[in-house]
């Protein structure tokens, strides 16, 4: 593979459930090392491309090609870290039994394994809560978590579904330092947000809605090319809804 | 007002759910159809076979509502006692009538003792046969109680019925809280999670046979006269059939209630046609579904273990089956799991 390929190449797909069109003709790359964002309101079809980008989904029309491999493949789950939106966590075992499990399916064993876990928990700053069980969590815990699973086999490309939702402040801007780091060290994250604020610290943004992909371009770009003063007036403007 | 709104509120979700609405109207039906087939089933006529100089007595057992077969030879009688088509054989020796019993269903016996009665009040004067019956059981005796009948049943319906519940409503839980979605964004392929689930239930399932049987023997005192290691064997077989029909169906339940809404269709009409009532009275059709059912199989092979001691030659069809039953159930589930990935 290319060194300069994409790692991910999204050419013209549709997903359509029944006879309602889900996503429609969607195109986008999104380089290596990049942080890349996909906004939209809630129903526009974030979760759907999502999905089909890990794989878990097929798509109807087009095709997905992750990292030169056409999806859906097997083999490339371990090449992804998800953090799906909801937290999908046993609640009945504890911090480190969720680690260990999600651990293993990736096929992470004995000195390495108990290394990683120990990493990603310092990472999201819950190794005091190890042992404790998930079900003592709050939410904000449980995102963090979540995400801390996601990193654990230190997949090249990350994809978090709205990652930051109910995580106050602080942390999110600690998560956002440590999205920064994995970036430098080549991570490509892919992530979805609804929150405008948030989508301007992507390198690249993806505006959708509807389905329909609005603009794809740095958030700079965005701004500049639309004559906003900030992106949710720019998301405003592609959506038709001008002020 | 607000109760007005909470009672407008509760009719509107079931008009929304109208599996639930269904459901509440129709089971209750299908499990009173089925109570009803079973208790007013006629009469259990019982079989008795004759041989040797017993066959005089043939028209009179016949007159009191007895099926009567006639065997060339006494041996010939007793090995169809011993495969269960006749319920009891009749012999003369000289005047004494032998009767042998096949003895494991407590309402066969009691159905032959009545027509026997009959039969001997009813020669007493005329024929100056002796009558003081020899009877013999087979298998079973005269104070079996009828939970040494529906013991070694109701082992297998309680296996079966606990395993499809947890197994099922848990194999939801991963599907309502996202925890299957996120499984299937690992590399994990949709057999190894069916797998998963057999082995770590498995494991789980043999302490609890282990329990249920070691209770049911020991403490309760159920007649047992065959071997434990079988016991264990088919109320392990029992339960995997139940934990892969369980987690199979819970792709077609929502939520945890719509899974409980399996028991009536699914485990009570099993209890109803696993041999717990005489199935000969059934209607045709209705003995045919039963032999589609696991817990039939299962039940069958307790009962030739524990009240006739039999052995391996006797439950293996049972085994067999059972496993093809399991074995059928985690291919169609590792199928449902492609509704949530292709691949």
């Amino acid at each position: 593979m290319n060194k300069d390929a994409p790692v991910i190449k999204v050419s013209h797909v549709g997903r359509a459930f029944g006879s309602k069109l889900v996503l429609d003709d969607i195109s986008l790359q999104v380089e290596k090392a990049e942080t890349f964002g996909i906004l939209g309101p809630s129903g526009s079809g974030k979760t759907t491309l999502v999905k089909m980008l890990t794989g878990i989904d097929e798509t109807s029309s087009g095709e997905i090609h992750v990292l030169g491999v056409k999806m859906p493949k097997l083999a490339m789950l371990q090449q992804i870290g998800y953090m799906a939106q909801s937290d999908a966590l046993y609640t009945e075992l504890s911090a480190k039994e969720n680690l260990e499990f999600f651990a293993s399916l990736y096929g992470l064993k004995g000195e390495h394994r108990t290394r990683r876990i120990k990493a990603v928990m310092e990472l999201v700053n819950l190794e005091e809560h190890l042992r404790k069980g998930v079900a003592q969590y709050s939410g904000g815990m449980k995102r963090r978590l979540s995400l801390a699973i996601a990193l654990l086999h230190e997949p090249p490309l990350l994809i978090l579904d709205e990652p930051t939702v109910g995580i106050d402040p602080v942390l999110r801007l600690s998560i956002w330092n440590e999205l920064r780091a994995l970036n430098k060290k080549g991570t490509t994250i892919v992530l979805t947000t609804h929150v405008m604020d948030e989508a301007e610290k992507c390198d690249r943004l993806a505006m959708i809605r509807d389905g329909k992909l609005l603009a794809v371009d740095t958030p700079d770009g965005l701004l500049q090319a639309t004559g906003s003063a900030s992106i949710e007036e720019a998301f405003l403007y592609y959506g038709g809804v001008r002020s | 007002m607000r109760i007005r709104a909470i009672t407008l509120r509760i009719l509107q979700q079931f008009i929304h759910d109208k599996r639930t609405m269904a459901l509440m109207f129709i089971a209750p039906l299908l499990v009173l159809s089925l109570m009803s087939l079973v208790f007013n089933g006629d009469d259990y006529k019982p079989v008795i076979g004759v041989s040797g100089q017993a066959v005089k007595l043939s028209a009179s057992l016949e007159s009191h509502d007895a099926k009567v077969k006639e065997y060339a030879t006494a041996e010939l009688g007793t090995d169809a006692v011993s495969e269960g088509t006749i319920d009891a054989l009749l012999t003369l020796n000289g005047t004494t009538p032998q009767m042998v019993l096949e003895g494991s269903n407590p309402t066969a016996n009691r159905a032959v003792m009545m027509v026997l009665e009959k039969t001997s009040q009813e020669l007493l004067p005329s024929s100056g046969i002796k009558i003081q019956p020899e009877i013999s059981y087979l298998y079973g005796s005269a104070d079996m109680k009828t939970i040494d009948r529906f013991g070694p049943i109701m082992i297998g319906v309680f296996v079966f019925f606990f395993v499809f519940l947890i197994a099922g409503v848990s194999f939801l839980r991963e599907r309502t809280t996202g925890t299957l979605e996120r499984l299937l964004s690992t590399p994990l392929k949709r057999w190894e999670i069916v797998l998963g689930y057999v082995c770590g239930f498995g494991i789980f399932t043999v302490f609890q046979a282990l329990l249920i049987s070691w209770f049911s023997i020991q403490v309760l005192g159920i007649l047992m006269t065959g071997s434990f290691g079988y016991v264990l064997l088919m109320t392990l077989l029992l339960s995997m059939t139940a934990l892969t029909l369980g987690t199979l169906l819970s792709a077609f339940a929502a939520n945890e209630l719509q899974m409980i809404q399996f028991i009536p269709l699914i485990i009570v009409p099993q209890i109803f046609l696993s041999g717990l009532f005489p199935m000969d009275t059934l209607p045709l059709w209705l003995q045919r579904v039963g032999l589609a059912t696991p817990l039939y199989y299962g039940a069958d092979a307790l009962m030739n273990i524990m009240i006739r001691g039999k052995g391996w030659s006797d439950i293996a069809l049972d085994v067999y089956v059972l496993i093809g039953f399991t074995l059928l159930f985690m291919t169609l589930n590792v199928l449902a799991l492609r509704k949530h990935r292709k691949m």
